[in-house]
């Protein structure tokens, strides 16, 4: 069991660290308005997290993060570049996994910058290398910017991309979206139903009795033109879906990575962008001093963990510790500064790493 | 040391609980007046019965307070997490049957499946600017299933009754409840989807795995339940 002193004592040494980087060290509050966390991250949130009720506040969270004060803190003050550092308690109820903790300290670093993203990426995933360097870790990166760029490339219609990309984080929705408009899934017998009255020209909906309920007829016939012309639009290509399985099975290292990408460029022009970026950041981080070579890259990492990280994203584990959560994990959320700032708000990334986690890996080294 | 046995403390659930036990040669009663809650057993000696709400024997029986309970599947794994390290299922008892299902408004033409719902729920909360309702007393089992269900854009009400009339009241857009029979659902607007059930419960005998009170008696006891009804 390591002291809690100690890891505070760790914490304080991190974030001096980030401070020396030139950070600025900001305080959160432990109770978060629920309100904005659950809108973020909809309702699977609270089995997550320590949900309590004030009676003149409404719901108040234990901070199950610092990224979205951080942020909120951000865009109060001003939304220039900024790098900033905290350190603290997060909360997080374990429904499954009784001997994780429950509550655990955090030390982070965060920047937001409008200019280069690629050496913004950069430079915080070199400052993480640097600091954990002693304990061995093993590092694995990706960038869920890819995955996003080949939906909005696949020849499709706007409404199929958009259900997608909704549920880009969500593997399982997003893989039985594609079956389904690859033609691979049966359509249910009931909507194949809808479409040959709607096609007879019968009035459905008042067919079906009374409607109650805040949804509008006029809601339900928009819907109802969406499946007919769905219905009606052309499965996915092979080669697309094909495409789509390619990026995320890739797991290389970057280099290897940035050669597939390029390849797959050629069958998907509109995948440019995303592997520019991607190229530009392996630059920016052999120039901070990061060996490339041995950098692992997989297509589908964070992807179910890390909702609104939509480019790099990294994390650094401990080898033969497969049982433990990662020691750091970080990368860029620039879409969950969109979903908070509503219109505006500047891109960041960042990362945390927990203080306790690099004292079991140490201890277990001596 | 005794064995505490907890049993639903009115209704026809109770009503029933009483009627599996006498089947087996074990007599539950209420003591005094019926409105006292108390209560005793016959035909086997050191059982004492504790009479509680339905929903309050999962708790009791994750704290070891009672060691055997009678209460219906939805409630256990509504109440518990991890339900399987704190109680053990011993056997279904063959009545309090009821369907916890997610329904919506009957002329929702263009829902019938979760990802119907997934869909809508989308399009909902782009057009009304807050995410769909659905109305529940069952967060936790609702929560789990449509999160395996990958549905997103939902958010869930708390409804502790009546809970098909927040469509109507406009409270809710859909709503996940008990139902045995679909009449009131039915009665209200309402149908249920086509893959919308989320778990088929009944009255269950439980046991504690935080305490077995008095083993001999937990043993007779048991002995006497598994042997199923006595002949007339």
């Amino acid at each position: 069991m390591i002291a809690k002193s100690d890891i505070r004592a760790e914490a304080a040494r991190l974030l001096d660290y980030f401070r020396a980087a030139g950070a600025a060290h900001v305080e959160a509050d432990i109770l978060q308005p629920a309100r904005t966390l659950i809108d973020l991250y909809g309702e699977d949130i609270r089995a997550r997290t320590y949900v309590t009720n004030d009676p003149l506040r409404g719901e108040m969270m234990l901070r199950p993060d610092f990224t979205v004060p951080l942020v909120l803190h951000h865009m109060a003050n001003g939304e220039g570049e900024a790098r900033y550092t905290y350190a603290g308690e997060v909360f997080r109820q374990q429904q499954a996994e009784a001997d994780r903790p429950s509550e655990y300290i955090q030390v982070g670093y965060e920047l937001f910058s409008a200019e280069d993203p690629a050496r913004a990426d950069a430079e915080v995933f070199a400052l993480f290398g640097e600091v954990l360097s002693p304990l061995g870790l093993r590092a694995s990166t990706g960038d869920i910017g890819i995955l996003m760029a080949a939906v909005r490339g696949l020849k499709a219609s706007q409404a199929r991309k958009a259900a997608l990309l909704r549920h880009i984080w969500r593997p399982r929705r997003f893989r039985a979206l594609i079956e389904r408009y690859s033609g691979r899934a049966p359509v249910p017998p009931a909507r194949a139903k809808l479409l040959a009255d709607v096609a007879a020209g019968r009035d459905v909906i008042g067919a079906a009795g009374p409607l109650v309920g805040l949804r509008g007829r006029e809601e339900i016939e928009a819907r109802v033109r969406a499946l007919v012309a769905d219905a009606a639009e052309p499965p996915l290509s092979e080669g697309e879906s094909q495409l789509l399985d390619e990026i995320l099975s890739l797991h290389e290292t970057l280099p290897m990575v940035l050669e597939r990408l390029r390849d797959l460029e050629v069958d998907m022009p509109a995948l440019a962008p995303a592997v520019e970026r991607f190229a530009a950041r392996t630059d920016a981080l052999a120039e901070a001093g990061i060996d490339v070579d041995g950098l692992m890259f997989e297509g589908s990492y964070g992807r179910s963990t890390m909702e609104y990280y939509d480019g790099f994203i990294f994390g650094f584990y401990a080898p033969g510790a497969p049982a433990m959560p990662p020691v750091a994990t970080g990368g860029r959320y620039d879409a969950l500064v969109r979903a908070l700032a509503r219109e505006g708000g500047c891109p960041a990334v960042g990362g945390v790493i927990r203080p306790g986690l690099m004292l079991e890996v140490r201890k277990g080294m001596a | 040391m005794s064995v505490k046995l907890g049993v639903p403390s009115k209704g026809r659930l109770m009503e029933k609980t009483f009627d599996w036990f006498a089947e087996r040669g074990v007599k539950l009663g209420l003591s005094g007046s019926s409105r006292e809650y108390a209560g005793h057993v016959e035909g086997i000696e050191g059982v004492e019965l504790v009479l509680l709400a339905a929903s309050e024997i999962p708790r009791e029986l994750a704290a070891g307070r009672i060691h055997l309970g009678v209460t219906g599947t939805d409630l256990v794994r509504e109440k518990l997490a991890r339900w399987e390290a704190q109680v053990e299922e011993l056997r279904p008892m063959g009545f309090g049957h009821a369907d916890l299902v997610l329904a919506v408004p009957a002329a929702w033409v263009d829902v019938s499946t979760l990802d119907d719902l997934d869909a809508v729920a989308a399009q909902f909360r782009a057009r009304h600017g807050f995410r769909l309702r659905i109305a529940t007393k069952y967060h936790r089992l609702v929560r789990e299933f449509l999160r395996d269900a990958g549905v997103a854009d939902y958010r869930l009400v708390d409804s502790q009754g009546a809970t098909e009339g927040t469509v109507k009241n406009e409270t809710a857009e859909a709503i996940a409840d008990i139902t045995s029979t679909g009449e009131t659902l039915r009665a209200n607007h309402l149908k249920v989807l086509e893959d919308g059930l989320v778990l088929r419960s009944q009255a269950t005998l439980l046991r504690s795995r935080a305490g077995a009170g008095d083993e001999g008696v937990m043993a007779e006891l048991l002995e006497r339940l598994e042997a199923g009804p006595l002949a007339e």
